[in-house]
């Protein structure tokens, strides 16, 4: 939940009223008549880190949309499945599946917390479907998506390259499997050794589904025009690195 | 397949309209979790998942086991909804169980070895343990959140836990969606099938061909959420404070649901301590 | 409750990452409560406008505004909720999954108190038909509203907010004339109701034209062409001939189908005859039929139509039309091979498996999708559904590159055969100038125009299109109509499920009428021969 606060912007002055919130629309009439808006002062002054309704909208969109991804992952790879089973170890390759939504809301939105926010979001909608972590899925999300945020952050989230988004990836995997091999430890008695390695692979897969898919995907999504509205909208045109 | 679509199917419906004379909230009758505010249901949840995190042992599994199993009646959840969601969970428990046992520490008589591999007395025990303790974690979470409406949480979370408002609805707005891209990824699988874009191949190709159903299932999604943004916006949403068609109480119910949550856990400790089970996992 | 007033001084709007604005020099005078009908080519920044209104155009966004726009002397940005806005797609009109929150949902942002926002909301709802009275509970959940009814209820959710401006952007495009109606009627009732000032955006003028004050004509790239009361304006005469000519479907025109000027890009196997698919006693169902050890766990789910009887001939043009939930598009599905039927059987006859048919089975269900694309072509209601490359190109390419003869296995046309076919396409539908653009970029038009001509750059012999015509302009209809008159005179095959019957009266179609599914109707088939060819089983 720690994102939320990192969103918060000047837009919205959470629980106390804000210095101009006795200019707000009369509550009899509602229509607001003649009134300033209470968040007009700070539409007025462009902020490239502040939070919109759309980016926000478009990121929690875009973790919805990941999640009947993985059901559709489920669907389409009920043959893999046994492949995983036979040696659950195995699964950590696939396993950047789940960390998309951190890298790619991150390269999307652009804002300070997307990454976070994204994942975050994510996580409560497998929650909410019935996710066999229970509740830890909520913590799981936000250590996720702290990986990506912590390289959009080292870079003053200026820089969305390649690179940039490999490492988002890297990071966001790693935190991953330390978060399932060491924080929630969900195989307490598998070797260091394995431990190691999974959190080894996992941080690959990160890189590659999470890192590389991301950073494609909003190459391509920029490209047809969806992103107009956001501040990735020319991602195409980008150099590379 | 069943979509991962409407998790408390028949909830809502069975809101009985009088509920609604003065604000539609939740449903004076109903099952106590249903009833419950989620606010209440996390912070019962949340020691309870905090012990079997700390600690890794078939006492405290056990118990939280059992305690959801008899707590089915207060959820609400018909039997084979239950069974259906658990009989997955069991399944994942088990591929954690098989886990542990091949590549976890070994003890005990050597049962099988392969390479990096090995499976013996000691592991197997593990496994069986690591699987029930993930078990026990994914139940009860399943149970609260199958009875948790979305927008009920959102209420909750943003005026009782005071949660930005712009996010939160932001997010449920966006939740609403689920069902709608749901659709609209079996059409996409269809349309493309009619441009020609074949599911058979080989693995490469077919996963080329579902990336791209990715694709397309984003852009839609992107374009879905800009025009829902505007329509957001275009209500007066995200200028500042705003009030609150129907509050989100708290009520004795609650109090009973996290004393529950409380007992269970302390309970769990205790009997996991004095019997000598207690395992922290990190150590 | 006053009307807003609408004062625009060389106003213009450039958006972010566009080289040229939409809208430019806009002068522009309404008075309060005065209705206005917005209409213009596509393209000419009708959208912007009452996004500006609306207040959510984004000045901070690398856009660029030029002289002044206000409501009621205000900028419309600093009066949020001074508008209400409905958009066309219904699906995102809807922002709550609750009918009642989603009414209320205005109301709280401008912060209206607790006691009066129910009364608000129940107002609100009552006065578009979707109170308690109609049987829509508060609580009912709004995905398992109709589209019009979700129209209906986004403008609940406007009035809760009592705006004294309502701007609607194509509100009905997406709809049946059943919802267009019941959407056009609640506004007007509540206009009629508020004194509100009305701006609506629409192609299709004799929706409105009979019920507003006004109409103003906008054009691309510049400031309104025309304003006048809609009686004048479209009465016959240069206004009206220039509408036409831009697209926009004027009151009591039919556009007369285009026929495409070469056809001979998509008619390179020999034109086939005979009977292409019959369908004996077929229910059609979106839920798949659970296989069997897992059957007895959950009920068999209800077909949305049975006992079907079809025969498509080569040469025919169908339309398919019913009420909503009909299962029309279901059963186009079905017969297309998309989705497996529910019971039943269809047969591919002989000509539409063609002559290296090999071993293709009877259900095109069954036939890989490299079989398919060269015989059953499906357009989908969403053309960006199908988009699957990223240049206009490469879009038609892709067709022709991936179709298979069934016995060999070996493509079907050559590289160059491909290059031809496509090349023929972007002729035949005017699209050569946008080849290498990226498919997802063209205009509504363009994009219906290319989904379609990817689906024949195949040669398929039969087509089927789910509604081809929502929401298009009169030029991408003409052009539509002429193309499938186009194949049908061919020899081909073309199946249309749709609501406008004038599209069916120029394809010369033969109509079928699928029974609503209140329960499953013993005949559910009902012929309504609106062409010459009678020819049903």
């Amino acid at each position: 939940m720690v994102s939320m606060k990192t969103g918060n912007t000047p837009h919205h002055s959470g629980s106390t009223p804000g210095p101009d919130a006795g200019h707000a629309p009369s509550a009899g009439t509602g229509t607001g008549t003649g009134t300033t808006g209470a968040g007009q002062a700070s539409r007025s002054a462009p902020n490239r880190r502040s939070w919109r309704v759309v980016d926000i909208v478009v990121a929690a969109v875009i973790a919805v949309a990941s999640g009947v991804i993985f059901w559709a992952w489920n669907l389409a790879y009920a043959g893999l499945s046994p492949a995983f089973a036979a040696f659950p170890p195995s699964s950590a390759l696939v396993a950047g599946m789940w960390l998309f939504p951190a890298v790619l809301g991150g390269l999307i939105i652009r804002r300070p917390g997307a990454a976070l926010f994204t994942e975050l979001v994510a996580a409560t909608v497998s929650a909410l479907l019935g996710s066999q972590f229970g509740l830890t899925v909520l913590a799981s999300g936000v250590i996720q998506g702290l990986g990506a945020e912590l390289i959009l952050l080292a870079f003053l989230y200026r820089r969305f390259t390649l690179p940039v988004a490999l490492l988002a990836g890297l990071l966001t995997g790693l935190f991953g499997g330390i978060n399932d091999a060491f924080i929630f430890n969900w195989f307490p008695e598998y070797t260091l050794d394995w431990k190691l390695i999974y959190v080894g692979l996992v941080g690959v897969s990160g890189v590659v589904i999470a890192g590389l898919l991301s950073w494609l995907a909003t190459r391509g999504l920029a490209a047809t025009g969806a992103l107009s509205a956001l501040a990735s909208r020319r991602a195409h045109q980008e150099p590379v690195a | 397949m069943t979509l991962p679509i409407s998790p408390r199917a028949g909830t809502t419906s069975a809101r009985s309209a009088s509920a609604a004379r003065t604000a539609p909230s939740r449903p004076e009758a109903g099952s106590v979790f249903e009833r419950a505010n989620p606010l209440a249901k996390l912070a019962a949840l949340l020691p309870v998942t905090a012990v079997l995190v700390a600690t890794m042992d078939w006492v405290s599994s056990g118990i939280v086991l059992v305690a959801a199993v008899a707590l089915l009646p207060l959820s609400g959840i018909r039997v084979g909804e239950f069974f259906r969601r658990a009989w997955v969970l069991v399944a994942a428990a088990l591929v954690s169980a098989w886990g542990t046992a091949l590549v976890g520490e070994d003890s005990g008589a050597l049962l099988f070895e392969a390479g990096p591999v090995s499976i013996s007395e000691g592991s197997v025990l593990a496994g069986l343990a690591t699987g029930l303790r993930i078990l026990a974690v994914a139940l009860p979470g399943v149970m609260v959140f199958i009875t948790t409406d979305p927008t009920d949480l959102a209420d909750a979370l943003s005026q009782r836990l005071r949660l930005p408002a712009r996010f939160v609805l932001g997010s449920l707005a966006a939740f609403r969606l689920l069902g709608v891209l749901t659709e609209e990824w079996r059409t996409l699988g269809q349309a493309r099938r009619a441009r020609g874009v074949g599911t058979g191949g080989n693995p490469l190709r077919r996963l080329g061909s579902w990336l791209g159903q990715v694709f397309g299932l984003m852009v839609q999604a992107i374009r879905r959420a800009t025009k829902l943004a505007i329509t957001m916006e275009a209500r007066g949403f995200g200028t500042g404070d705003r009030t609150w068609a129907r509050e989100s109480r708290f009520g004795a119910v609650d109090a009973w649901v996290v004393l529950g949550g409380l007992g269970l856990s302390a309970l769990a400790v205790g009997l996991s301590v004095a019997t000598g089970a207690f395992n922290l996992v990190w150590a | 409750m006053p009307g807003a007033r609408i004062t625009a001084a060389g106003w213009g709007w450039r958006h972010a990452g566009r080289p040229v604005p939409a809208v430019a020099g806009l002068d522009l005078e309404v008075p309060a409560g005065q209705k206005v009908l917005l209409a213009g080519p596509s393209g000419a920044g009708k959208s912007t406008l009452l996004y500006a209104l609306a207040g959510v155009l984004d000045p901070a966004d690398e856009s660029e505004e030029t002289g002044s726009l206000q409501v009621d002397g205000a900028v419309s940005r600093q009066l949020r909720g001074h508008a209400g806005l409905v958009q066309q797609d219904p699906e995102t009109q809807v922002i709550l999954s609750r009918v009642g929150d989603d009414a209320a949902f205005g109301a709280e942002n401008l912060q209206v108190p607790r006691e009066q926002i129910w009364g608000r909301v129940r107002d609100a709802l009552d006065a578009v038909g979707l109170g308690e009275d109609q049987g829509i509970c508060l609580t009912r959940d709004t995905s398992r509203l109709s589209g019009g009814q979700k129209q209906r209820l986004a403008l609940a959710g406007i009035l809760a907010m009592r705006p004294p401006l309502i701007l609607l952007d194509e509100p009905t495009a997406n709809l049946d004339p059943t919802g267009v109606l019941e959407v056009r009627d609640a506004v007007l009732a509540v206009v009629e109701r508020s004194g509100a000032t009305l701006l609506v955006v629409e192609h299709r003028l004799a929706i409105w034209a009979d019920h507003v004050d006004r109409m103003l004509v906008l054009e691309p790239g510049g400031g309104i062409s025309h304003d006048g009361s809609p009686g004048e304006l479209l009465a016959p005469g240069r206004v009206r001939d220039e509408l036409a000519a831009a697209g926009v479907w004027v009151p009591g025109r039919v556009p007369a189908p285009m026929t495409p000027t070469s056809t001979s890009a998509h008619s390179p196997t020999a034109a086939p005859s005979g009977t292409l698919l019959t369908a004996r006693g077929l229910a059609v169902s979106r839920e798949p039929v659970t296989p069997g050890w897992r059957r007895r766990f959950g009920p068999t789910p209800t077909p949305v139509q049975a006992d079907l009887d079809l025969e498509l001939g080569a040469g025919e043009a169908v339309v398919v039309t019913g009420a909503n939930g009909s299962g029309k598009s279901t059963l186009l599905l079905t017969l297309a091979g998309l989705i497996p039927s529910h019971a039943g059987t269809l047969t591919a006859g002989a000509a539409l498996k063609g002559e290296r048919a090999g071993h293709l089975p009877d259900d095109p269900y069954r036939w890989k999708a490299a079989d398919l694309v060269s015989r059953i072509g499906t357009v989908f209601q969403e053309p960006e559904h199908q988009f699957v490359a990223t240049t206009v190109r490469d879009e038609l390419l892709f067709g022709p590159r991936h179709a298979r003869d069934p016995e060999s296995g070996q493509r079907l046309f050559t590289d160059e055969e491909a290059a031809q076919r496509a090349d023929g396409l972007l002729t035949a539908l005017n699209l050569e100038s946008l080849a290498e653009v990226n498919p997802f970029t063209l205009s509504g038009g363009e994009k219906r125009r290319l989904s379609v001509a990817t689906v024949l750059a195949a040669g398929p012999e039969m087509v089927f299109l789910d509604e081809p015509t929502f929401g298009q302009d009169a030029n991408t209809w003409a052009v539509l109509t002429g193309l499938l008159r186009g194949l049908v005179a061919e020899g081909r095959s073309v199946l249309a499920v749709t609501h406008d019957a004038d599209f069916a009266a120029a394809l010369d179609a033969r109509t079928i009428e699928l029974a609503a599914v209140a329960a499953v109707p013993v005949n559910p088939v009902n012929p309504v021969n609106s062409g010459e060819s009678g020819a049903r089983s």
